[in-house]
């Protein structure tokens, strides 16, 4: 099956679990203010055949069977490209590898058949209320409550993500906002908050659209992991005490 | 007898009483540690204030170049007056000459090159040495231009071959420093001496040429001794405590770079060794791991101190003042059990004590089966300073043995069982060049490979210059072949490393290792001259000196068969038609993709290629993928890399230098050691051979090129050895920063 593909980077270490292949599949209905890969977002991308794609995907198997790593669906969004997806996990899943999707939950298709192939949803909290999810994305929340809901019943685990913005994302209201909002979502084993950073103001500028967020600085590194621990350690734990035992 | 019962007390087994055998001692000795890191010890407070003045002096170097050269005494094993840092808190002494990073003049390699050393950093030599050894003493230097011919002479004019031991030491050679530890020297003259007695027959060439070695090994031992009695140690006998047992390891050692200048003089496999005497006095109650710690960090700061006087055109090719004190770390046994013991954390500890340093260079020899705890801490301590490098010991093993050690960078050989005749490199980019201009150099118009047509296509037809590329790389291997059996017959008779080789077993074997630069620009050139369209750009004699490709083409680096088979089918022709040629002195062809610094010198002697290189930018370093170039991430840049056979072919090493941003290998400090584990697993396993990592920011780099004063020890990994980045030239410094950085976040 043919699908578009952005890219691959064979050696993710930061989207899932140990040492992953991420694919970015071309192609996301959100228009997100923070977007560093808007160049993912359009049409374009190469044709790829998805049985040529995993072929390449498996040899980088001896990496990923000792870190307990595998291979992550990134984007764009991959929901948008459905059956390209479904049959890249199948093919994936036969191989006995881990799969992530890491999604905004935006997309179409059977979400039931494509988790039923997904080991872990990465997903990407835009913002826990409708008002702050339509500034941010253009959107509403529908869609993605579509998508929390077949997860639910597909009893997939689930690590969130949320990028944390300088003046838009990073109050104290929010914090306690978007932990209300985590807490209500299916088994979260692990919320991470991502630093806003700039490495995508180039792209717009290459596609000749402006910057939303042109003028807003990067997010300190150290401010967003502070606030990971005051807000959200209580998913963290397996992690926090992991490390504590280390020094 | 007595004394000698007395040192080996509490040590187990009997064959390596009998017979000298290190490696037997160690199987039958050594205690496997399976533990983590955190019984080490901090150093001590007479540590610290020997390191303290240490690094005052370092810093002083750093700014003048050289600290001083002793220039009224020349090389020897005993020629210089005792020198200490600060005697009282030193626990193991000695030093080259009588003063911390004084540099020594060694004449044998070439007088000239000495000269033009010492000339440099704005000193003449003694008058009197200087017009006594050229009158008396024949160099290897002279001896080698001698027995040139015409083409060897041309192929290195041309750049064709380059960084030939030719004109200094061959280095590589590593002394089993241990025995004199285990056995003390007057056991060992006893041993060269039976071996010179059997030694007899018909006086050919061979045997007469060996008697003679032997001689001169005993000779040299004796020296040894009395070198270390100037100090006030012992080495006639063997070592009693692991204070005598680091002590006597050091001085065999340093009886060697008092003795010879080698390129790379390396260490070998000495840790799990003195693990045995650490351990015992621990059991004993004569030392606590303060103690240990103490002697081992005393041990590292005088290795870290070792110096050579290097000319212009040598930093050129080896940037950095490299001494390659390689000290090999781990492996598993024949049988299973893992070499790791508590030692082998101590000696990786140091970077800790002391600070990260380039020096000694160390080399942890992986297997997939080393503890996990070791693997942890190895990954730990390259995250935090860069400077280890690993190589596949699962792929070493079954070849070398378990008692071997890395030489250099890249190159095993069993301790004192073997020796290495270094054969620089070939540039291989170059000879595609040469398949297209029909042998003539494309920046002189010189013909240096004669008897191949030039291809006068518009297009650049690849089985056409496949056909001649063979044809060049077979005249080149027969060039290199002859170059460096020249070499090395001069080295042996002129500038014999007779301390060294008197820790040698005295039938040993001898492999010569030659080496390739530019890898992948050769597979890249390959490949675009097979899958796109390549059009030459003629000069008015008809030379391509430039080309215009058209299209697309797969790339060496993205774990693309297409282009890394071109990359194999080129190391698989030039090791296939150097074996072809019998070496001097029997010696077993082995090959490199190592260029340590010297891509970027070798870059600057070949024209524009194939592959969109310009005339005169450097080629990649080793085997790396040339940067920019692959684009799918590390792990199919790894994949790549790791195609290039080691075993038969590339048997003297694959070099390859990665490089990461702190942040793209993991959230936090332990998934990122967690990472780098699994990444050196997933590497090794599939053969490769050997893996630089580096992790850091490129504006650590950048900041430390324009700000050297704030970055006195920034140790960064680059092609087989660590270097202060700061003692890089600039050239050398912007090369290693265009290098591709993993740094997706």
């Amino acid at each position: 099956m043919i699908g578009r593909v952005h890219s691959m980077e064979s050696m993710g270490l930061v989207d899932g679990p140990g040492v992953r292949a991420v694919v970015f599949l071309q192609g996301c209905p959100l228009r997100c203010l923070y977007c560093h890969n808007p160049d993912t977002q359009g049409a374009g991308g190469t044709e790829t055949d998805s049985a040529q794609l995993v072929d390449r995907l498996l040899r980088f198997r001896s990496y990923f069977d000792r870190s307990g790593g595998g291979v992550t669906f990134s984007g764009g969004e991959p929901l948008a490209q459905p059956d390209f997806l479904l049959d890249c996990l199948r093919r994936l899943k036969a191989a006995g590898v881990h799969t992530c999707l890491d999604t905004s939950g935006v997309g179409r298709g059977d979400y039931s058949q494509i988790l039923a192939h997904t080991d872990l949803v990465l997903y990407d909290v835009k913002h826990p209320c409708p008002e702050g999810y339509r500034a941010i994305t253009g959107r509403t929340m529908d869609a993605t409550l579509d998508f929390v809901e077949a997860v639910r019943r597909s009893g997939v685990p689930m690590w969130v993500r949320h990028v944390v913005v300088p003046g838009l994302t990073d109050g104290p209201d929010h914090m306690a906002r978007l932990r209300d909002y985590v807490a209500t979502l299916p088994r979260v084993e692990r919320v991470e908050l991502l630093p806003f950073h700039k490495l995508g103001a180039h792209k717009y500028e290459k596609l000749g659209r402006p910057d939303p967020l042109a003028y807003t600085p990067p997010m300190e590194a150290a401010l967003c992991n502070q606030l990971q621990q005051t807000w959200f350690s209580q998913w963290n734990t397996r992690f926090h005490a992991k490390k504590g035992d280390a020094v | 007898m007595i004394m000698q019962e007395q040192a080996w007390e509490g040590f187990r087994g009997d064959q390596w009483r009998r017979a000298i055998d290190v490696r037997d001692f160690i199987q039958t000795n050594y205690t496997p540690y399976l533990g983590d890191d955190s019984f080490l010890a901090g150093p001590t407070p007479r540590t610290l204030t020997v390191w303290k003045q240490c690094e005052a002096l370092l810093l002083q170097e750093l700014k003048k170049g050289i600290l001083d050269v002793e220039t009224h005494i020349v090389s020897g094993i005993d020629n210089f007056a005792p020198g200490y840092i600060d005697r009282d808190n030193e626990v193991i002494v000695g030093l080259q000459t009588d003063a911390p990073l004084k540099r020594i003049v060694n004449l044998y390699g070439g007088t000239r090159m000495a000269e033009s050393a010492l000339e440099q950093y704005g000193y003449s030599l003694d008058p009197e040495i200087k017009s006594h050894f050229s009158q008396y003493r024949k160099t290897h230097n002279e001896g080698v231009f001698d027995a040139y011919p015409a083409r060897t002479r041309a192929a290195r004019h041309a750049g064709l071959l380059t960084g030939l031991p030719d004109a200094y030491g061959r280095g590589r050679i590593i002394g089993d420093y241990r025995r004199v530890a285990l056995y003390g020297i007057d056991r060992l003259v006893e041993e060269k001496k039976k071996d010179l007695d059997r030694l007899d027959g018909p006086m050919d060439e061979a045997r007469i040429r060996l008697r003679e070695e032997v001689a001169e090994q005993i000779r040299a031992l004796g020296e040894m001794k009395r070198m270390a009695a100037r100090y006030g140690v012992d080495l006639s006998r063997p070592a009693q405590t692991a204070q005598q047992a680091v002590q006597a390891v050091y001085m065999a050692y340093l009886a060697g770079i008092k003795e010879n200048n080698g390129a790379a003089t390396s260490l070998g496999r000495t840790a799990t060794f003195l693990d045995i005497y650490i351990q015992r006095d621990l059991d004993r109650g004569l030392l606590t791991e303060e103690g240990a710690q103490e002697l081992i960090d005393q041990f590292i700061i005088k290795l870290r101190l070792v110096r050579h006087l290097r000319t212009p055109e040598y930093n050129e090719l080896f940037g950095g003042d490299p001494t390659w004190v390689t000290e090999s770390i781990g492996g598993m046994t024949i049988g299973g059990r893992p070499l790791v013991t508590k030692t082998c954390f101590r000696y990786l500890h140091t970077l800790t004590n002391l600070g990260s340093a380039p020096e000694p260079n160390l080399t942890i020899l992986w297997s997939e089966h080393l503890p996990q705890p070791f693997k942890t801490y190895c990954a730990k301590m390259s995250i935090r300073t860069d400077s280890i490098q690993y190589e596949n010991d699962d792929a070493m093993r079954p070849v070398y043995g378990d008692d071997y050690a890395i030489s250099c960078c890249v190159s095993a050989m069993a301790v004192g069982k073997q020796m290495q005749f270094f054969g620089a490199r070939c540039n291989i980019a170059k000879c595609l060049l040469y398949a297209i201009n029909g042998g003539v150099d494309e920046r002189t118009g010189e013909t240096i490979v004669p008897g191949i047509r030039p291809i006068l296509d518009e297009v650049l037809d690849y089985e056409s210059v496949r056909d001649n590329y063979e044809k060049v790389l077979a005249y080149a291997a027969e060039l290199y072949a002859d170059t460096v059996n020249i070499i090395h017959y001069m080295h042996d008779k002129y500038a014999y490393e007779a301390s060294q080789m008197a820790l040698h077993d005295t039938q040993v074997e001898r492999l010569t290792a030659f080496g390739i630069a530019g890898l992948s620009v050769a597979a890249d050139s390959l490949s675009a001259i097979r899958y796109a369209r390549v059009k030459p750009v003629r000069n008015e004699k008809g030379v391509a000196v430039d080309f215009v490709t058209e299209g697309e083409f797969p790339k060496y680096g993205n774990d693309d068969d297409r282009a890394d088979g071109e990359a194999v089918f080129v190391v698989r022709t030039f090791s296939r038609e150097l074996k072809k040629h019998p070496l001097y002195r029997g010696a077993k062809h082995t090959l490199s993709a190592l260029t340590i610094t010297s891509n970027v010198m070798y870059g600057k002697k070949t024209g524009s290629t194939p592959d969109g290189r310009k005339l005169g930018e450097p080629l990649a370093p080793g085997a790396n993928p040339m940067h920019g170039r692959d684009v799918n991430g590390a792990l199919a840049s790894l994949n790549s890399v790791a195609k290039i056979p080691y075993r038969d072919v590339c048997q003297d090493g694959v070099s390859n230098t990665f490089s990461i941003v702190p942040e793209a290998l993991g959230r936090d400090e332990e998934q990122r050691e967690a990472n780098l584990v699994a990444i050196l697993d997933g590497y090794f396993c599939q053969g490769a051979h050997h893996l630089n990592v580096n992790v850091m920011h490129r504006e650590t780099l950048m900041d430390a090129m324009d700000h050297p004063e704030k970055y006195p020890s920034l140790t960064i990994r680059v092609s087989g050895y660590a270097v202060n980045f700061s003692r890089l030239s600039r050239e050398q410094q912007e090369e290693v920063i265009k290098r591709t950085f993993h740094a997706t976040v």
